[in-house]
């Protein structure tokens, strides 16, 4: 230490030395490079204020008076500055200890979601989920059964972050537990609600939308629980509607039923599932409208349902300039020709 | 050595007084000009603290020698005693960004750094006391 300070003191009286004898550009770039080497030494300002005073007093020895006064009371302001200086150190190491700790619990977080989309016959399917910062508020599951019945579940826990990643678990958890009901969205919807109720904070709520497709009669039945419609496309008169399930939020009342609907998919059809992330996009011009996410969806319909998603999430995020302001999901699950 | 002195803190006067005892006695004990600056900041924060929260209180300051086998060390011992309503979370007032963010100062974490050994004492409706010492290198 001792050593690199008195390596810092000559280094500094070379630099003002050559800048004394002659006021040149290159003599001050030798200061700012000077300036980082301090940083990096963690030298704080008052110090560097004392090591000036050092250096220019060994220089001229006969200062006049009121000159080394006058660096004493520069000295004791820079004393708030150089607290700051390391707050700041101190701050920004604690920062990084965090965002270690987030990166552990989003990798975690990631064991909850499924490790790849079943395959189905006769079904094309895509999904696409990214959440907004490293935690999603944001969940989706895909269960398949031996008959090539699927179940798909997207669900929003209101907020963001960390709590709304903590909920995650529970409804994946209540899920795995009732395996029986895969194909009874709204049988399903009621036990999530209750499990959802009783467990978490007034003030968190969770909205749900479960379907379950069975693929030897090609009916998919569904119900939600407060969650954002998703759209219906129908083929054979190539339009798009709302896939509207009337039902409360998760979590609100105890005993609640979930009324379960019912279409029959033909060729070509495909269900459209979203989170809110992926309509209230926001441009701009303020919200996008939910007719411009269908008019994408349009505008890849010829492809894979996977190039469908990706594709649709990167307009919309290049709509928002890259930045996402709520986590995204979009799944989209087409009956094949 | 047996130099101590008091100084009793109830207005922006009595912070300025023990300003000026410690950094008589940090010259005495033979401190450089920046550890004078940062062990008077020391008691500066700390006085304001009584003045601000406690009314009334007093800075001790006194010189402190520490024999470790045959090395002998010497150093400046600052005491802040108040007898005010006491601090209730004080992990929280030691919290890095708890006092800066209100414009407050330094705060404790400052006094902590700006000295090398820091201890703090405190009693709901009793009183604080705060120890800090700094030692000559």
């Amino acid at each position: 230490m001792a050593e690199s300070k008195e390596l810092l003191h000559d280094q500094y009286a070379n630099i003002l030395r050559a800048y004394l004898e002659e006021q040149s550009e290159q003599g001050l770039y030798y200061a700012q490079q000077f300036s980082k080497r301090v940083l990096e030494e963690q030298i704080s300002p008052e110090e560097v204020v004392s090591l000036h005073l050092e250096v220019l007093e060994e220089f001229f020895p006969d200062l006049p008076k009121g000159a080394h006064e006058s660096f004493e009371l520069l000295l004791e302001v820079m004393m708030g500055y150089g607290l700051a200086y390391r707050e700041h150190q101190s701050l920004r190491d604690k920062t990084k200890e965090l965002e270690a700790e987030i990166n552990v619990a989003a990798n975690m977080q990631q064991t909850f979601l499924p490790d790849e989309i079943p395959h189905i016959n006769g079904l094309d399917v895509g999904v696409l989920s990214v959440p907004a910062s490293k935690m999603s508020g944001d969940y989706y599951h895909f269960v398949k059964d031996d008959h090539d019945c699927v179940g798909l579940a997207i669900a929003d826990i209101i907020g963001k972050g960390i709590p709304a990643a903590l909920c995650m678990s529970m409804i994946k958890y209540t899920m795995d537990s009732y395996p029986e009901q895969r194909l009874q969205p709204g049988a399903l919807l009621e036990n999530v609600n209750r499990v959802v109720e009783q467990n978490i904070a007034s003030n968190m709520f969770i909205t749900m939308m479960y379907g379950s497709y069975d693929s030897r009669s090609h009916q998919f039945n569904y119900a939600g629980a407060g969650h954002e419609p998703g759209f219906y496309y129908k083929a054979a008169e190539d339009t798009f509607e709302e896939l509207h399930a009337k039902g409360i939020v998760l979590g609100i009342k105890r005993n609640t039923n979930y009324k379960e609907y019912q279409l029959t998919v033909d060729p070509g059809d495909f269900v459209v599932l979203l989170s809110d992330g992926v309509t209230e996009c926001r441009t701009d011009d303020g919200f996008i409208e939910r007719e411009a996410i269908t008019r994408l969806i349009r505008t890849y319909q010829h492809l894979p349902a996977q190039e469908i998603v990706n594709h649709v999430f990167y307009e919309l995020e290049r709509a928002q300039g890259f930045q996402l302001r709520d986590d995204f999901t979009l799944i989209i699950l087409r009956r094949n020709v | 050595m047996s130099i101590q002195s008091s100084v009793e803190v109830q207005t922006e006067w009595g912070i300025v007084s023990a300003r000026q005892a410690g950094r008589n006695l940090a010259k005495e004990i033979g401190f450089g000009g920046v550890d004078q600056a940062r062990i008077t900041t020391a008691i500066s924060e700390l006085a304001r603290n009584i003045y601000l929260y406690a009314e009334k209180g007093e800075i001790v300051i006194e010189a402190v020698e520490e024999t470790r086998g045959t090395q002998k060390k010497k150093g400046i011992k600052i005491t802040a005693k108040d007898r005010g309503p006491g601090i209730k979370n004080i992990r929280e007032v030691m919290e890095d960004g708890y006092t800066t963010s209100g414009g407050l100062g330094a705060g404790l974490p400052g006094v902590r750094r700006l000295m090398d050994d820091f201890d703090v004492d405190s009693v709901m409706e009793e009183g604080t006391t705060i120890t800090a010492i700094k030692w000559l290198r």
